[in-house]
C-alpha cells in the first residue's frame, strides 16, 4: 500500500523557490533513498511532509501521508500525525535531545502526548522496551541517563527510539550517520534497517552519501537545485547512470586524483615518541588527579613530497596528536622535529620554523574572522617571513596565491560570507600556501565539502603537491578520501598507531583487527 | 549534588574571608579618626585617647579585626560612634524595610518579565514583540526615581490612594507596611523588569532555534507545549544569572527610592554612617551587603545545578 504520495510539490520560503515540481511515493516496508548535495531541497522535502517549514513558505501540489493530506490539514491533525505515524531522526543527535531532561522522560513523552491516558510509569516501561529495541539495554542504559552521558551514537539511538515507541507507520532519517564515525554508522544503519523489516514501515533515507544510500534503498530519488534529476530502482540507477548528473555524482564520489609519487628519502617530520596526558577532574578532594591518555607513545615519520593519511575515529587522539605537531599542544614526553629542528611546546615559535608548516581545518567558515576581507586573512601569514613587504609586492603574492588555488586576484577585496564553502576551502588552501611552506596539515579539510566539491579540491591538492612538491598529512575519518590521495597511511586507535603501511597495502591487506573492521564498516559504491 | 554544593560552600566561605579583610583594610587607610571626629575640634587631647580606649580603638589592627570578626559570628556589630546603640539593633530595623521591600520589587520584576518576555519570543518578529519590546526600552530608559515622583504625583497627591512616603512601621499590621512599600516597590521593580523580560526573550528565542526544539516539535508537541516543556527550563540560566545580580542591587542600591519615599532602609542607614564617619556602622552594612551577594550567589548557583543536570557531578 502507498503510504507517502508526493505530487508536484513546489516550495517557495520567502518568495524564494526551494522545491521545484517534485513526485515521489513510498510504500510500506520499503526504503527510499533521497539523494542530493547540500541546496537541493532534500531536507526540506522531509519537513514539507511533517509541515514543519520555517516561517513564510508557501506550498502547492499534493502530499499524501496514509491519506492525510498534510499541506491541506489542520495543525490539530498535523500534531496527531507527528510522532505517532510519521516519526524523523535528524543529524545532529548531539544537539537533537534536550539536556534537561533523562532520556526515558523523552522517550516516554512520545508516548504521552498520542496517548495521554497511559499512565507515567507504564509509558516509561515502554520507552525502556523502545531503547531496548534500539540496543540500548536496560542494564548499561537505564532510562535516568541524561543525553550528555552518552555517546553521538548512543544519542542517535535514543533519537530513534523516540522516534519509533509508537511504531509509526512512515520513518524518515536525515542525514542520520552523517556525523557518526564509520562503524557507528555501519550499526546504526542496521538498526534502521532492521526496525523496518520488524515493523513493516516505510523508510525515507536521505543523504548526501552515494554509498550509504545505495547499501540501504530499494528505490532512489536523485535531487538537484530543488528538482528531482533522476528516480528509480536502485539496482538500475546505479547500473546504468543515465542522467549525466547522477554519473558526474557517481564518478565525483569515487574520485580519485591524478598524482605522481615525488617522494624523496629525507624525513620532513619526525614524531618519536609522543604522549599527552590529559588530568582528569579530582574524584576526591584529596585523591591524587587521574590521567587519560589520549596520544600514547607514537613515533612516525613523513618524508619531503609524500602524503600520508592518519585515520581513526572520533576520540582515537589524531586531532590531538595535530595541535602537538603544530605545537599547539603542551606534550609529556617525545620530541617533534620538522626538517632537523626540535618544536617546543608551549613557546612561541619560531617565525622561520612556523613558516614551513601550515595548517587546513575541517570548518572552512569557522577559521576565518568574518569581518577581514580575503586580502587580509590569507596575507596574515606573512609576517612569518621576517621581512617587511611593500603594499605592492603584498597585493602581487596575494592575487598569486589566491591564483594558484583558482580564485582571481579581484577575490581578495570580498568577505567570506561571499563565497560558496568549496571557494572557502580554497581561500584556506590559499592562506597556507601564501608562506610557500613545505608541510601543510590538512585537519578534516574535505569532510564539509560536498562530493562533487570534495573531488575538486583533492584535484587541487594532487596539483599543488606535483608542481610545488608540497607535503600533506592527510587526517581524517573518510576512508575513500585517504585512500585516493595518500601513498601511506597510520590508522590510529585509542591513541596508539595500530597499522602503518602503503595506502593500497593497508586497504586491500589489512592486518590489524581494529583496521579490518574499519574498512569492513565503510560503505561502498555498488 | 553534595559534592557540588560543598565546593560552592567552600568558595562561599573563602569569598567572605577575603571580603571581610578587604572592608576592614579598606576602612583602616581612610584617614580620620573617629573619636576624634566624635568629641569635635575642641577635645582635649587625653579625653580623645580615653574615648579611643573605650571604644577599643587602641588596639593593633589585627587584634581588632578578630574582635570585630567574631563579634559579627556571634550577631555582635559594636555600638555606633555615633549613636551610641547597638549596631545590630540598627542594622535589623532598617533591614525590616529593606529586605521585604527588595523581596517585593523582586516578585514584582519577575511576575512582570516572565509572561512579557515569553510573549515576545514566541511571537518574534511580531507587532507584540515591537510593542513589548518598546516598552521594556523605555522601562530600562527612565530613570527611577523620577518614575517614582510621577507615581508619587498620580497615587498619593491626586487619587490620594497611597501616602506619599515614609514607612509607620510592622506594628500597625501587615497590611499598612505592605501599602506604604507599595509604590516604592514597583519604582524599584519597572525597570528592573524592562531588563529581566529583554533577557527572558533573547534566552528563549535562542532555545527555540536549537536542534531539540525540532525534536520536541516533531514527536507531536505544538509550539506552546514544546516552548513550556523544553524551551523554558533551558532558557533559565541566563534568566537565573539576572535575577542574581537584581536581587543584590535591589537590597544595597534603593537609596535613591528610600530618599524618594522617606524610606529608613539600609541604604539611608549607610549614607549618612558615611557622612558621620561612624565607620563601624559602614564596616558592618557593607560586609552585611556582601554577605548578601554572596548567598544569593550561592543560592542562584545551586539553582543552576538543579535545572541543569550537566552541572551536577555524580558524587
Amino acid at each position: 500500500m502507498t503510504l507517502l504520495r508526493i505530487e508536484n510539490l513546489s516550495l517557495k520560503i520567502r518568495g524564494i523557490p526551494i522545491l521545484n515540481d517534485i513526485s515521489m511515493s513510498l510504500d510500506e516496508g520499503r526504503v527510499l533513498g533521497v539523494i542530493g548535495e547540500s541546496g537541493s531541497g532534500k531536507s526540506m522535502t522531509a519537513f514539507s511532509i511533517l509541515q514543519l517549514l520555517p516561517k513564510g513558505s508557501t506550498t502547492t501540489g499534493r502530499l499524501c501521508v496514509d491519506g492525510l493530506d498534510t499541506l491541506e490539514a489542520s495543525e490539530e491533525d498535523l500534531c496527531k500525525m507527528r510522532g505517532n505515524d510519521v516519526s524523523i531522526v535528524f543529524q545532529e543527535p548531539m544537539t537533537a535531545l534536550n539536556p534537561l531532561k533523562n532520556i526515558g522522560q523523552q522517550v516516554a513523552e512520545s508516548i504521552l502526548i498520542h496517548e495521554p491516558n497511559t499512565k507515567r510509569s507504564d509509558a516509561l516501561e515502554r520507552a525502556q522496551e523502545a531503547l531496548q529495541r534500539c540496543e540500548l539495554p536496560a542494564s548499561r542504559f537505564p532510562t535516568t541517563l541524561y543525553p550528555h552521558e552518552l555517546s553521538g551514537g548512543q544519542r542517535q539511538r535514543v533519537v530513534i527510539a523516540l522516534a519509533i515507541a509508537l511504531r509509526p507507520k512512515l520513518l524518515i532519517a536525515d542525514e542520520p550517520t552523517t556525523a557518526l564515525d564509520v562503524t557507528t554508522q555501519a550499526e546504526i544503519l542496521g538498526l534502521l534497517k532492521r526496525l523496518v523489516e520488524e515493523d513493516g514501515m516505510g523508510l525515507l533515507l536521505i543523504s548526501h552519501d552515494l554509498a550509504v544510500v545505495a547499501d540501504m534503498a530499494d528505490d532512489i530519488v536523485i535531487m538537484k537545485d530543488g528538482q528531482i534529476v533522476e528516480s528509480g530502482a536502485a539496482a538500475s540507477i546505479f547500473q546504468e547512470l543515465k542522467h549525466p548528473y547522477t554519473r558526474a555524482l557517481y564518478e565525483a564520489s569515487s574520485h580519485v586524483p591524478e598524482r605522481t609519487q615525488q617522494s624523496a628519502r629525507r624525513p620532513l617530520l619526525t614524531v618519536r615518541d609522543v604522549v599527552r596526558d590529559y588530568q582528569l577532574p579530582r574524584r576526591s578532594l584529596f585523591s591524587a588527579p587521574e590521567h587519560f591518555r589520549a596520544v600514547d607513545h607514537v613515533s612516525f615519520e613523513v618524508f619531503k613530497g609524500e602524503s600520508v593519511g592518519l585515520v581513526g575515529e572520533s576520540g582515537c587522539g589524531k586531532s590531538t596528536l595535530t595541535r602537538a605537531i603544530l605545537g599547539l599542544e603542551q606534550i609529556q614526553e617525545g620530541e617533534v622535529f620538522l626538517n632537523g629542528t626540535v618544536i617546543q611546546h608551549g613557546k612561541q615559535m619560531k617565525h622561520s620554523l612556523r613558516r614551513q608548516m601550515q595548517a587546513v581545518f575541517q570548518d572552512p567558515y569557522g577559521s576565518f574572522n568574518p569581518r577581514h576581507h580575503v586580502g587580509r586573512l590569507i596575507s596574515e601569514p606573512l609576517h612569518l617571513l621576517g621581512e617587511a613587504m611593500t603594499t605592492i609586492d603584498k597585493q602581487e603574492t596575494i592575487a598569486a596565491a589566491l591564483r594558484a588555488v583558482g580564485l582571481t586576484s579581484d577575490d581578495q577585496y570580498k568577505y567570506i560570507h561571499e563565497f560558496s564553502g568549496g571557494q572557502r576551502q580554497r581561500i584556506a588552501i590559499a592562506r597556507a600556501l601564501i608562506v610557500e611552506p613545505e608541510l601543510i596539515l590538512l585537519d578534516e579539510a574535505t569532510s564539509a565539502l560536498d562530493v562533487s566539491i570534495r573531488a575538486q579540491i583533492l584535484d587541487l591538492l594532487a596539483d599543488l603537491a606535483t608542481t610545488r612538491g608540497l607535503t600533506y598529512l592527510f587526517i581524517s575519518h573518510d576512508l575513500s578520501v585517504v585512500r585516493s590521495i595518500t601513498d601511506r597511511v597510520l590508522v590510529m586507535s585509542a591513541g596508539k598507531i595500530v597499522e602503518e603501511g602503503a595506502t593500497n597495502d593497508v586497504f586491500e591487506r589489512p592486518r590489524h583487527a581494529y583496521t579490518k573492521e574499519l574498512i569492513a564498516a565503510s560503505p561502498t559504491l555498488p | 549534588m553534595t559534592r557540588y554544593i560543598l565546593t560552592r560552600l567552600s568558595s562561599l566561605l573563602i569569598s567572605l574571608v577575603i571580603a571581610s579583610i578587604v572592608i576592614f583594610g579598606l576602612i583602616e587607610i581612610i584617614p580620620g579618626d573617629p573619636a576624634a571626629f566624635m568629641l569635635g575640634i575642641n577635645a582635649q587631647e587625653d579625653t580623645i585617647d580615653a574615648l579611643r580606649a573605650e571604644l577599643g580603638l587602641d588596639a593593633s589592627p589585627i587584634a581588632r579585626y578578630f574582635a570585630w570578626v567574631s563579634g559579627m559570628v556571634t550577631g555582635d556589630f559594636g555600638t555606633s560612634y555615633t549613636y551610641r546603640t547597638p549596631v545590630t539593633e540598627m542594622i535589623a530595623e532598617r533591614l525590616w524595610i529593606s529586605l521585604p521591600l527588595a523581596l517585593i520589587a523582586l516578585a514584582l520584576s519577575t511576575l512582570i518579565a516572565f509572561p512579557v518576555g515569553i510573549l515576545a519570543a514566541s511571537k518574534r518578529g511580531s507587532i507584540t514583540d515591537t510593542v513589548i519590546m518598546g516598552f521594556t526600552q523605555l522601562g530600562v530608559a527612565i530613570p527611577n526615581f523620577w518614575f517614582a515622583m510621577l507615581m508619587v504625583l498620580v497615587f498619593a497627591i491626586n487619587l490620594r490612594w497611597f501616602s506619599a512616603g515614609g514607612f509607620p512601621g510592622w506594628d500597625d499590621g501587615l497590611f499598612a507596611g505592605l501599602k506604604a512599600l507599595t509604590l516604592p516597590a514597583i519604582s524599584l521593580a519597572l525597570p528592573q523588569a524592562s531588563i529581566l523580560a529583554r533577557v527572558m526573550r533573547s534566552a528563549l528565542i535562542d532555545t527555540l532555534d536549537e536542534d531539540f526544539m525540532r525534536t520536541a516539535r516533531a514527536k507531536g508537541l505544538t509550539q506552546r507545549q514544546a516552548i513550556r516543556r523544553h524551551a523554558l527550563r533551558n532558557a533559565m540560566i541566563p534568566v537565573l544569572t539576572i535575577i542574581g545580580l537584581q536581587f543584590s542591587f535591589l537590597l544595597a542600591g534603593a537609596i535613591i527610592i528610600e530618599n524618594v519615599f522617606f524610606l529608613p532602609g539600609l541604604g539611608r542607614l549607610i549614607f549618612q554612617a558615611i557622612s558621620q564617619r561612624d565607620l563601624i556602622v559602614v564596616e558592618s552594612v557593607v560586609m552585611l551587603l556582601v554577605f548578601a551577594v554572596i548567598v544569593v550567589n550561592f543560592a542562584v548557583d545551586i539553582a543552576y545545578a538543579l535545572v541543569d543536570p550537566r552541572l551536577r557531578r555524580k558524587a
